[in-house]
């Protein structure tokens, strides 16, 4: 092996590895919010991209009916619980948080679709589309059980997969897609070793999500009391923090998150309805390097899953997979080696 | 998901001879995959036979019963289906399924119930286990063949492999190995990528650093696009080759430009205009088109539509002869006389070939049933 097959590999995998980080922040944050193991993650990542590439062809995402029928599930589900405990004052909020809030990207990408659009507009109509899902998914099947075991919750989420990605064959079809590069051209750098502008877009829109995610945390009342949430659910309601209010929160970033997926790989890999799992399990494994709590060693864990893979891919392609999944190994036995056992977690067995 | 199509329907009986009503219905069980990572291939599937059903619709003045079954990609499925289509249904044959694995889990089901299947899938089963099997697509060393005399005739003295590491993965890189090496051609590389992988820069490379002077692979559908995207944008000018699994409209939309310049060998039925008219094929892939037109408002665009269509003439051939021989439908007398007709098969023009098929061989193709095409600005044209 060459440096510059070397070089290649490695930009290569931090492409991928940056891919990996975005996805592995979203599911540390949900689950450092909620407890949930975000299984479908990797499915909006995928609605994502298949809405460009609709967009891209001129037709409207069967993306805006998934969604509206979500909204319209979540909405009776609100009004329902409101109306059970009386509180009529509070359906005007209900009815524009779950129906109108959703509903708004699917009336823009409804009206707009199938007209000449610049490139920035599609993309941005593509994120938008998804990041009502998985608040609104979450909403049905995750809050109404948001005390149950941590086990129960990636059960669900696990069944969540399954739905969304079945909904994904009969909205999208079978088969793939990819959409034009965002970004056109590429730099040479010294020594005449070519750098794709798509490569150094995800990179670098890995780096700034990051940087904001950081501020965000370290700087708002909202990332505050996310941290609060995560930290101590019931500490957190002590201090007047609402756990639904900050989960929906971290459903929506994480969904918002899995977009800008969508729309940063649909250039450069084919995308089918079931692509995001993949990349989903890839990030987990990321995940579980930060050991599904810490942002940093989660981005570390990403890059080095990415370069990992590609290096992997150059020694045996056949073997790839086996090859990243089997770091989980190491990793795991190194924490659970480092791990004290408190009495949080003895609780956690007992319940 | 069950759909029953009563074909023939009751006006066509009115106006037909009284016999028709008399005689009982030849029952059809057809398993394909409508969902699952075969789907893509499965849905083709569902749409040739349903085109057939419209071309063909009744055998002797028999009335002809589909019944679909979906069996999800699933090989455990598949049996399953058999099963009941057999048991249930009294189906007198089976026709499946999308993938080589199920295809094979309903042949065991086929041989333990004595009922015969025509495989749409590329699946070869040897010796007794598959006695009720024939197999309609072309083998993988008849295609692979005419793809390396074509090297052989541009000059090729190395070729680089990469394909799916799967079971038909392996099964072109063999294919390939031998018929390069009877062509005096070295096979450079054998990397592997799986279908749901996003990248294959690590392979690609490798494949470019051999400096081979062609490129084979041994993958399918839309997936199969990824290496050639790879080498477009690693600047490999070489010759491009590829199978008959990859001749799909969303394969040509995938690979765009990279593809373009495309060899692969295929069935007839792809380039049916093309073809001389002195061709028996041309005629009954004609047929077909306008059979596909007539049930789905728009022309096939796929090689998988018409094998199910051809598992279909097989039938109906078969059933003729079966038929003349006295045995009922829907008796095991009568799952016996079938598949002695379908395994005598004699010069059956279908759309992919003209078939002959024989008790101790599954394949019943020959030389007739490949042509190589190329892709020329996103349209397949015939090389002669």
């Amino acid at each position: 092996m060459s440096w510059d097959i070397a070089l290649i590999l490695g930009v290569d995998g931090l492409a991928t590895g940056a891919v990996y980080l975005l996805a592995g922040l979203g599911l540390v944050l949900i689950f450092s919010v909620t407890r949930v193991v975000f299984v479908p993650f990797g499915d909006v990542a995928a609605f994502a991209a298949l809405s460009l590439a609709a967009l891209e062809g001129g037709q409207r995402p069967a993306t805006i009916g998934l969604v509206l029928t979500l909204a319209a599930l979540a909405l009776l589900a609100e009004v329902v619980a409101l109306a059970r405990r009386g509180e009529w004052a509070r359906l005007p909020r209900a009815f524009f948080w779950w129906g109108l809030l959703p509903a708004l990207p699917c009336l823009a990408a409804w009206a707009l679709a199938g007209r000449a659009l610049p490139a920035i507009v599609q993309v941005l109509l593509a994120v938008v589309l998804v990041t009502p899902i998985v608040p609104l998914v979450a909403r049905l099947a995750l809050q109404p059980i948001a005390d149950a075991s941590t086990l129960v919750l990636l059960l669900v989420s696990l069944a969540l997969h399954f739905l969304l990605s079945g909904l994904g064959l009969l909205f999208f079809g079978p088969e793939g897609t990819r959409t034009k590069p965002l970004a056109d051209g590429s730099l040479t750098l010294p020594g005449g070793f070519p750098l794709s502008a798509q490569v150094m877009l995800m990179v670098g829109a890995a780096v700034v999500l990051s940087a904001l995610f950081f501020l965000l945390f370290e700087r708002t009342v909202a990332g505050k009391a996310l941290r609060a949430t995560a930290v101590n659910r019931v500490g957190a309601r002590l201090v007047g923090i609402r756990p639904a209010r900050t989960a929906a929160m971290a459903y929506a970033a994480a969904s918002l998150l899995a977009g800008l997926i969508g729309v940063l790989v649909a250039p450069v890999t084919t995308m089918y309805y079931d692509s995001g799992f993949i990349i989903g399990l890839k990030a987990f494994v990321a995940a579980i390097i930060g050991g599904l709590v810490s942002y940093p060693l989660t981005a570390i864990g990403a890059l080095a899953v990415g370069v990992f893979e590609s290096f992997a891919s150059f020694f045996s392609g056949a073997l790839k997979d086996a090859i990243v999944f089997s770091l989980l190994i190491p990793v795991l036995l190194l924490r659970s080696f480092l791990a004290h056992h408190d009495e949080d977690d003895a609780e956690e067995l007992d319940s | 998901m069950k759909t029953s199509l009563r074909l023939a329907a009751a006006a066509l009986a009115l106006a037909g001879s009284s016999a028709a009503t008399l005689a009982a219905d030849l029952k059809v069980g057809f398993i394909t995959s409508l969902s699952g990572p075969v789907s893509s291939l499965g849905l083709p599937y569902a749409k040739g036979i349903q085109a057939a059903a419209v071309y063909k619709p009744e055998v002797a003045g028999h009335k002809v019963q589909l019944i679909q079954l979906d069996d999800a990609s699933d090989p455990s499925t598949a049996a399953r289906n058999a099963r009941k289509l057999i048991d249930e249904d009294k189906v007198d044959v089976i026709i499946g399924t999308a993938g080589s694995p199920g295809a094979l889990a309903i042949a065991a089901v086929a041989r333990e119930t004595k009922t015969p299947l025509i495989s749409i899938a590329n699946a070869n089963l040897p010796g007794d286990d598959g006695a009720w099997m024939v197999t309609l697509p072309q083998p993988a060393p008849l295609m692979i063949g005419a793809v390396v005399e074509r090297m052989k005739r541009s000059g090729v003295k190395t070729v680089g492999y990469i394909g799916f590491s799967d079971a038909w993965g392996d099964l072109v890189y063999d294919s390939l190995t031998k018929a390069a090496e009877a062509n005096g051609i070295k096979v450079l590389t054998n990397e592997r990528y799986a279908r749901a992988d996003t990248s294959v820069t690590g392979q690609v490379l490798k494949i470019v650093a051999a400096r081979p002077d062609a490129v084979i692979t041994g993958t399918s559908g839309t997936p199969g696009a990824l290496p050639y995207l790879a080498l477009a944008e690693r600047g490999y000018k070489g010759l491009i080759y590829g199978t008959h699994a990859l001749i799909n409209p969303d394969f040509v939309r995938v690979g765009g430009n990279a593809v373009d310049g495309l060899l692969a060998p295929t069935g007839p039925v792809i380039v049916a205009e093309q073809l001389p008219a002195d061709n028996p094929v041309r005629k009954v892939a004609l047929d077909f088109r306008a059979a596909y037109q007539k049930a789905h408002g728009a022309v096939p665009v796929d090689a998988f539509s018409a094998y199910s269509f051809d598992a279909w003439l097989l039938f109906a051939d078969a059933a003729a002869r079966a038929l003349a021989a006295k045995a009922q439908p829907g008796t095991p007398q009568f799952r016996v006389a079938l598949r002695d007709a379908i395994v005598s098969t004699k010069e059956l023009v279908g759309t992919h070939g003209v078939y002959n098929f024989k008790p101790s061989d599954r394949y019943g193709s020959d030389e007739r049933s490949r042509v190589i095409v190329k892709l020329d600005k996103g349209q397949w044209k015939l090389v002669p």
